[in-house]
C-alpha cells in the first residue's frame, strides 16, 4: 500500500513538474544565446489563458497547445524588440514583460474565471502501462508529459552537437568573438529568445490544458520564476533541468497531498514550501559551483555597429 | 535632457495608445474612456488627493529599491519587504495598545524597520557570500513575506469577531498616523519629503553616496579603488527594507487601521517601474510616483464606469515601461538612416 502512494505521488511530480520543465528548457535556450528572459512569468500566463482560450472556442486542445506556444514566442519577440533592436536593458524589459504578461492574461482572462476547457487527459501506453511502479510513474500521462520527455535530449543534441547549437551558444559565450568568425549574432540571439518564449508558452499551455483544466487568475504562480532558478540550478544543462523540475513537482504534489490528507499546518504555511526551496536550491548550486556555468555574455548587449 | 523628455512622452503617448486599442478591441470606447481616465487621475480635488495618497507608498517603496539600482543591485523584493514592514508595525500595535500615540509609533516604526531591512539582509548576505542571484531571492521572499502575512491574519491574529473576515483586530487610535488637516491625505507625506531631502544630500555629498555611485558605474573599477562593494550592497538591501517596510507600517496604520491581505496591491512591483522611468534621482522619483500612482486612480474610474477589470493598470505600466526601455536608444545613440550596399 506505502508503495502505491510513493509511486502515485512521484507520477505527481512528473506532472506538476512538467511546465516547469518547459520553462526551464525555453530559458536555458534564451540563456545559452546570451539573452537573459525575466519575462517567463508573464509569458507562461499569456501563454495559458492563450491556450485555454483558443481550445474553448476551436474545440482542440492541440490548437490551444501550439498557440499557447505561438503566443509566448510573440511576447517574447517583444522582448527581442526591446533588447536586440533597441538595445534596452534586459532585466528591466524581462521586468516589464512579467507585469505586461501578468496584466494581460487578468484582463482577457477575468470574464472566464472558473470556467473550463477541453484539455488533455491521461493516456496510458499500451503494455508499458501495465509495468508495476514505473507503469505509474512514466507511462500513465497525458500526451503532454510524453511530448516533454523528448524534449530534453533533443535540445542538448542542437546545443552541443549541431553547428547551429555551437554558433547559439557563441553568441551568448563571447558575441565579439563570434561576429569576427562571421557569425550572425542577432540571429542567434533571435532564434534563442523566439524558441525559448515558444516553450515558455508550451509550458503554460500545460497548465490550463492539462494540469488544472479551467482557467483562474494567476494559474502560473511564480512558476516563472522558479524556472529562471532552475536554470541556474541546472547549471543550463537540459538534464539537469528535468531533476530540478521533477524536485519541484514533487514539493508540489507532497504540500498538495499534505493539504489533502487534511493535516493541521495552514494552508499558507505550506504554500511557502515551493519558494523556500527555490532559495534553497539556488543556495546549493552557487555554493556547489559559484554560478560559473553561466554563458559570459548573459545579460550583455552587444553595441551596434558604427 | 530635451531629447529624452521628448522620448519619455513619445514613449508615454504610444503605451496609451495601444492601451486604447485594447479596450477598443472589447467593444468600449477609446477616446471615452482615455477621456475617463485622465478626468479619474487627475480631474478633481478629490482624485488628486487620492493620487497623493496612493504616491506614498510607491514613493517609500521606489526611494528603496532605486538606492540598489544604483549600484547595479537588482531588489524586486520592495512587495516583500512591504508586507514584512506592515507585520513589524502590525505586532507592534497588537501588543502595546496601551501606549499612548508619541511611543507607539516611533515604535511601530522601528519594528517596521527592524522586519523591512532583515528581509532584505537575507538576499544581500546571500549575495555577497555565495553570489545567490539576488532577483530570484527578492522575488521568492515577496511570496513568503505575503504567504507569512496571510497566515498571520488568517490564523493566530484574526479578530475573533470580524465574522471569519481575515483581518486583526483595528488599530488603537495612538496607533493611527491622522490626516493633514481636512484633507484625506495622512502625514507620512511630511516622511516621504524628509527622506527625499535626506537621500539626495546622500547620494550627492556623502562618502558612501559617492562610493555607491562609482561601484554602480564601473564594479571592477571599484574592487581597484578598494571600495567596500560587499559593505555597500548589505546597506543599500537593509535601506531599501526600510523604506518599503515604513511604507507597509503607513499603510497598515494610516490606511487601513488594521492589517489586512489586501493591504499587498502591488506598490512594490509599480516601484520599480518608478525608479526605472525617474533614472534613480530623488525628486524625479516623486514625480514619477505621483504619475504612477495617477495611473492607479484613473484606472480605478475606469473600472467604475466602463468595467474595465484593474489589471488594464498592470497593462499600462508594462507598456509605458517597455516603450520607455526602447526609446533609450534614441537617447543613448544617433540613430541615422543608411542604404543598404
Amino acid at each position: 500500500m506505502n508503495t502505491e502512494i510513493v509511486f502515485s505521488l512521484l507520477a505527481a511530480a512528473i506532472q506538476s513538474g512538467t511546465p516547469i520543465l518547459y520553462a526551464t528548457l525555453g530559458e536555458i535556450i534564451t540563456e545559452k544565446s546570451g539573452i537573459l528572459n525575466l519575462g517567463v512569468e508573464g509569458i507562461m500566463i499569456v501563454g495559458a489563458l492563450a491556450a485555454f482560450l483558443t481550445a474553448k472556442v476551436t474545440g482542440n486542445p492541440v490548437a490551444g497547445f501550439l498557440a499557447g506556444g505561438a503566443i509566448g514566442m510573440m511576447l517574447a519577440g517583444v522582448h527581442g524588440l526591446v533588447c536586440l533592436g533597441f538595445q534596452g536593458n534586459q532585466v528591466v524589459s524581462g521586468l516589464a514583460l512579467t507585469i505586461l504578461g501578468t496584466g494581460l492574461a487578468n484582463y482577457f482572462g477575468t470574464p472566464f474565471i472558473g470556467q473550463a476547457a477541453p484539455g488533455f487527459t491521461a493516456v496510458a501506453i499500451p503494455g508499458f502501462s501495465a509495468i508495476p511502479g514505473l507503469g505509474t510513474v512514466f507511462f500513465s500521462h497525458d500526451p503532454l508529459i510524453y511530448f516533454s520527455f523528448a524534449l530534453p535530449p533533443l535540445l542538448w543534441a542542437f546545443l552541443n552537437h549541431t553547428r547551429w547549437g555551437l554558433g547559439l551558444r557563441a553568441a551568448g559565450e563571447h558575441p565579439e568573438a563570434a561576429l569576427a568568425a562571421g557569425l550572425n549574432v542577432t540571429g542567434y540571439r533571435w532564434t534563442g529568445v523566439l524558441a525559448g518564449g515558444f516553450l515558455m508558452g508550451l509550458g503554460g499551455a500545460y497548465l490550463s490544458l492539462a494540469y488544472t483544466h479551467l482557467w483562474t487568475n494567476g494559474l502560473t504562480a511564480g512558476r516563472g520564476w522558479i524556472a529562471v532558478a532552475l536554470v541556474i540550478f541546472a547549471f543550463w544543462r537540459p538534464g539537469r533541468a528535468v531533476l530540478g523540475a521533477y524536485l519541484f513537482g514533487g514539493v508540489v504534489a507532497f504540500q498538495f497531498r499534505l493539504q489533502a490528507m487534511g493535516t493541521h499546518l495552514p494552508s499558507s504555511l505550506l504554500l511557502m514550501l515551493p519558494y523556500a526551496l527555490t532559495v534553497g536550491v539556488l543556495v546549493f548550486s552557487c555554493w556547489k559551483k559559484r554560478g560559473d556555468e553561466a554563458p559570459a555574455a548573459l545579460g550583455v548587449n552587444v553595441e551596434p555597429a558604427e | 535632457m530635451w531629447s529624452s523628455c521628448l522620448v519619455f512622452l513619445g514613449a508615454v503617448a504610444l503605451s496609451l495608445g495601444i492601451s486604447a486599442a485594447l479596450l477598443a478591441t472589447q467593444g468600449r470606447p477609446p477616446l471615452r474612456a482615455m477621456l475617463l481616465f485622465f478626468d479619474g487621475a487627475f480631474g478633481s480635488r478629490w482624485a488628486l488627493e487620492d493620487c497623493l495618497l496612493k504616491a506614498i507608498p510607491i514613493f517609500l517603496c521606489s526611494l528603496g529599491v532605486g538606492i540598489s539600482f544604483r549600484l547595479q543591485i537588482w531588489n524586486i523584493g520592495a512587495e516583500g519587504q512591504f508586507a514584512l514592514g506592515a507585520v513589524g508595525a502590525t505586532w507592534v500595535a497588537l501588543n502595546f495598545p496601551g501606549l499612548p500615540a508619541p511611543l507607539l509609533i516611533p515604535a511601530m516604526m522601528a519594528a517596521a524597520m527592524v522586519a523591512g531591512a532583515l528581509w532584505g539582509l537575507i538576499p544581500a548576505l546571500l549575495k555577497i557570500r555565495l553570489g545567490v542571484n539576488e532577483i530570484i531571492v527578492t522575488l521568492m521572499l515577496n511570496y513568503i513575506g505575503i504567504l507569512f502575512l496571510e497566515y498571520l491574519v488568517y490564523g493566530p491574529w484574526k479578530d475573533p469577531r470580524s465574522f471569519g473576515f481575515p483581518m486583526t483586530p483595528q488599530f488603537p487610535d495612538s496607533a493611527i498616523v491622522g490626516t493633514i488637516g481636512t484633507t484625506s491625505i495622512n502625514w507620512g507625506i511630511l516622511l516621504c519629503l524628509v527622506l527625499a531631502v535626506a537621500m539626495f544630500v546622500f547620494y550627492g555629498y556623502s562618502r558612501r553616496g559617492y562610493e555607491l555611485r562609482a561601484c554602480g558605474d564601473n564594479v571592477r573599477a571599484a574592487g581597484y579603488a578598494a571600495l567596500p562593494y560587499s559593505g555597500l550592497i548589505v546597506l543599500v538591501m537593509m535601506v531599501g527594507g526600510t523604506l518599503a517596510g515604513w511604507a507597509g507600517f503607513l499603510e497598515a496604520s494610516a490606511n487601513m487601521n488594521r492589517l489586512q491581505p489586501t493591504i499587498v496591491v502591488g506598490y512594490g512591483y509599480t516601484a520599480i517601474v518608478v525608479a526605472w522611468l525617474a533614472r534613480l534621482n530623488p525628486f524625479t522619483i516623486g514625480v514619477a510616483s505621483f504619475l504612477l500612482a495617477g495611473l492607479r486612480v484613473g484606472v480605478e474610474n475606469l473600472q467604475l464606469e466602463l468595467k474595465v477589470p484593474a489589471a488594464f493598470g498592470s497593462i499600462m505600466e508594462g507598456l509605458i515601461l517597455l516603450t520607455v526601455l526602447a526609446g533609450g536608444l534614441f537617447v543613448h545613440y544617433r540613430v541615422t538612416l543608411r542604404r543598404s550596399a
